[in-house]
């Protein structure tokens, strides 16, 4: 960070303003001039919120595509199928048992073994051969939708959220205040500050795993040079088959939370493939910071401009990855 | 010589009976939305279809219908390209097609192109489809989506006393189509639409759009279909809304009220209005909905049949009534068969519908209520019945073109 700000003065200067208008943006009584320029504040504030909260779920989708590339140099286009099968399973359970919690664990379970399958079956029969490995993961995810569409029908499916975190709660934060003085807070609903909430904590017990942990020691060092790591007598199949069973599984989790505020339906796994797509082109392929960023901004950017450029708000996206593309190629926390 | 004008006749009878073979059957090919947002939709549709031919028969005389299936995802480009495909790959004879607003827009161009063949609207609402320059080859047995919402405004003002309303709908032609034939109602009494929210179809995240609803207003009106319905109510539910609500012809039908998950008891109480209505007590009605019923396993279909399945059941009938009329003649660039197809009355389901001189359907509108049937499923109840709708939606043709199309922000909310 400090070496970040030494050698880009400027840029850091505008990123601590931007930093700083949009914290006075949310911790602030909006003066009346502002509320008639860009609408009211609570609008504004959910549309944040939003954002933040839809990146989480993106991120949880993401990490594992990333990770599986990261380390294996292969891009798992059948990433969305694995999101839409741990959603039918997580259906599946949540309405036979009525436990939400259970039906993540089953979710995280189920797709993991279609990960190792996977890996197993596919993936290691044609190791390095990038363009193959491709061409195989996009048939497969057809293959996939067509089962799960004969399985499941095109029936909408949601998964129900338990009653505990259905409705409403009030934030902390005043969005205006009523002409008797009374603050009114943010009103938001409970269950997506959970997801939000589950997603941070995710993250960070996978950035302390990666970094912190013997087997992250291992993943990391796989990462940067895996023909080196096999020679010193690593296992690195068995790494392999556990990194894909973990990414695929965050994927079956993503899945669940995903059917809980959305909903699942076919072409629920295309959206979801091309949106971690995005985040990790904007990101940088192969980074976990990179795919937490990559979320964020891509939450961000469909939640403000579905408020404030409905018409548009599905250019933004593409606009940024664009944007990234030109100026970083490589994404923004790439190491390389 | 003999031998030779033997040989000739033997010939020219092979090629006949060749002929005849060939003509045995009449390919008709059919789109229905079978991916993306609209899938139940479509699928639904389909039921509608089958229904039909479970009812009719596919015979024609001493011919045989054959039909031939194109999915498509409810955008114009998809519609186009499984068209094309039947046409130039099946070699379709007469379509029937398509199911979703834009689709059809395209597919009335398109079908400019091919003059030789007829073109059935399958279940497509926008008013342009068949107001602006029309195709003498393509005919549509169903209101568009202005049609459809004929009685809502008056019945918001008179009986529900909404006076300020605000809306949100997918930003495309058949519910800008929708939104035009409230907005004209509901200004026309007197009331005042303060918002128009569009967004785009296949949304999934709704929440910051529903924090971004009025709250001065008297209720919120959504022209939202199929997975995007579903998505808002359950983002609306978890956000805790309140509001009263209104719905437009695909919100507040079975393919909703009948989704999974209880986001859709929000809906209970909402006012509608549609081609259809679910309770409707008329003997045509229930005789449809008990074939439907009969025609699937419960698990398989809707408890009632959607808006989509009615509509495809009337464009089937249409096409099936009128080939008989002709006795299945195709000759002479199918001219026979059209001038019945524009004739034709049809005696459907959810009420008398002929065609008017732009070969658009002139029908009868329901205005609805969502009610419980007290076992948890929803259906919506007859509120009003309304013969007789036609595309100017009773105005004068003068004044209503002086209106202006359908879009975001038309038509301006007066009396006009």
């Amino acid at each position: 960070m400090s070496r970040f700000v030494e050698r880009h003065p400027a840029w850091a200067l505008i990123a601590i303003i931007a930093i700083a208008i949009l914290l006075w943006l949310i911790f602030a009584v909006w003066p009346p001039g502002l509320e008639e320029a860009i609408g009211r504040k609570r609008v504004f504030l959910n549309a944040v919120f939003n954002g933040i909260t839809l990146g989480g779920l993106y991120f949880l989708v993401a990490s594992g595509f990333t990770l599986i590339f990261g380390l294996m140099r292969n891009v798992n286009l059948a990433h969305g199928s694995l999101y839409l099968f741990g959603g039918y399973v997580g259906y599946a359970i949540s309405a036979s048992t009525g436990s939400w919690i259970l039906s993540f664990i089953v979710a995280f379970i189920l797709t993991a073994l279609v990960g190792v399958l996977l890996q197993v079956i596919v993936f290691r029969r044609m190791e390095g051969q990038d363009l193959r490995q491709t061409m195989v993961t996009i048939g497969l995810s057809i293959v996939f939708a067509d089962l799960m569409l004969w399985a499941c029908g095109g029936d909408f499916y949601q998964i129900q959220t338990p009653s505990w975190l259905i409705g409403p709660i009030d934030l902390p934060l005043i969005t205006a205040v009523k002409s008797s003085g009374e603050p009114v807070y943010l009103r938001y609903p409970l269950v997506r500050l959970v997801i939000l909430a589950a997603s941070v904590v995710i993250g960070i017990a996978m950035w302390l795993a990666l970094n912190r942990t013997r087997i992250g020691m291992i993943i990391r060092a796989g990462v940067d040079d895996r023909d080196i790591l096999a020679a010193t007598g690593v296992r690195i199949q068995l790494v392999f088959v556990l990194v894909f069973a973990f990414g695929a599984g965050l994927a079956g989790i993503a899945g669940v939370v995903g059917g809980t505020f959305q909903s699942l339906s076919p072409g629920e796994d295309i959206r979801f493939l091309l949106a971690s797509l995005v985040v990790v082109i904007v990101g940088g392929m192969g980074s976990i910071p990179g795919a937490a960023l990559g979320a964020l901004i891509i939450g961000l950017a469909e939640q403000l401009g579905s408020v404030y450029i409905p018409t548009y708000a599905i250019v933004v996206t593409f606009l940024i990855m664009v944007l990234v593309l030109t100026i970083r190629p490589q994404g923004l926390l790439a190491r390389r | 010589m003999s031998k030779c004008s033997v040989g000739l006749l033997a010939l020219s009878s092979l090629f006949l009976s060749g002929a005849a073979i060939a003509q045995e059957k009449i390919k008709v090919g059919v789109t229905a939305t079978l991916e993306g947002t609209y899938t139940v939709l479509g699928e639904d549709g389909m039921r509608g279809h089958q229904t039909a031919l479970n009812v009719l028969g596919k015979k024609i005389g001493d011919k045989e219908l054959e039909f031939i299936v194109a999915s498509t995802d409810a955008t114009p480009d998809s519609a186009v390209r499984a068209v094309r495909k039947l046409i130039e790959q099946d070699k379709v004879q007469i379509l029937l097609s398509p199911l979703s607003g834009d689709e059809g827009i395209a597919v009335k161009n398109f079908a400019k192109t091919h003059p030789e063949l007829t073109f059935i609207n399958a279940a497509s609402g926008a008013q342009e489809t068949t107001y602006v320059d029309p195709a003498p080859n393509f005919f549509r047995y169903n209101m568009d989506g202005a049609q459809w919402q004929v009685g809502l405004g008056k019945y918001a003002y008179d009986e529900k006393k909404y006076r300020k309303i605000a809306t949100v709908g997918e930003d495309y032609s058949f519910i800008y189509t929708q939104v035009f034939g409230l907005v004209l109602e509901f200004c026309g009494m007197g009331g005042q639409v303060t918002n128009r929210q569009w967004v785009p179809l296949g949304t999934k995240d709704f929440a910051s759009v529903i924090a971004a609803l009025p709250d001065d207003v008297d209720a919120i009106y959504l022209g939202l279909g199929g997975a995007d319905a579903v998505n808002f109510l359950n983002q609306y539910q978890q956000a805790g809304g309140k509001a009263h609500l209104m719905g437009g012809s695909i919100m507040i039908d079975q393919t909703i009220l009948s989704s999974k998950g209880n986001a859709k008891n929000a809906l209970i109480g909402t006012i509608a209005a549609s081609g259809q209505a679910d309770t409707w007590e008329d003997p045509g009605w229930q005789k449809f909905v008990k074939a439907y019923q009969d025609a699937f396993p419960p698990n398989k279909r809707f408890p009632s049949p959607s808006l989509l399945a009615t509509n495809y059941y009337d464009s089937t009938m249409a096409l099936i009534l009128a080939l008989r009329q002709v006795n299945g003649d195709l000759s002479n660039n199918q001219a026979k068969f059209r001038e019945a197809l524009a004739k034709i009355e049809l005696d459907a389901p959810n009420g008398k519908i002929k065609l008017d001189s732009n070969r658009q359907a002139i029908g009868t509108n329901f205005v609805t209520e969502v009610v419980d049937d007290g076992k948890g499923a929803l259906f919506s109840k007859v509120v009003k019945v309304i013969p007789n709708v036609n595309q100017t939606l009773g105005y004068d043709p003068a004044v209503f073109s002086k209106i202006g199309l359908p879009s975001r922000s038309v038509p301006e909310c007066k009396k006009y």
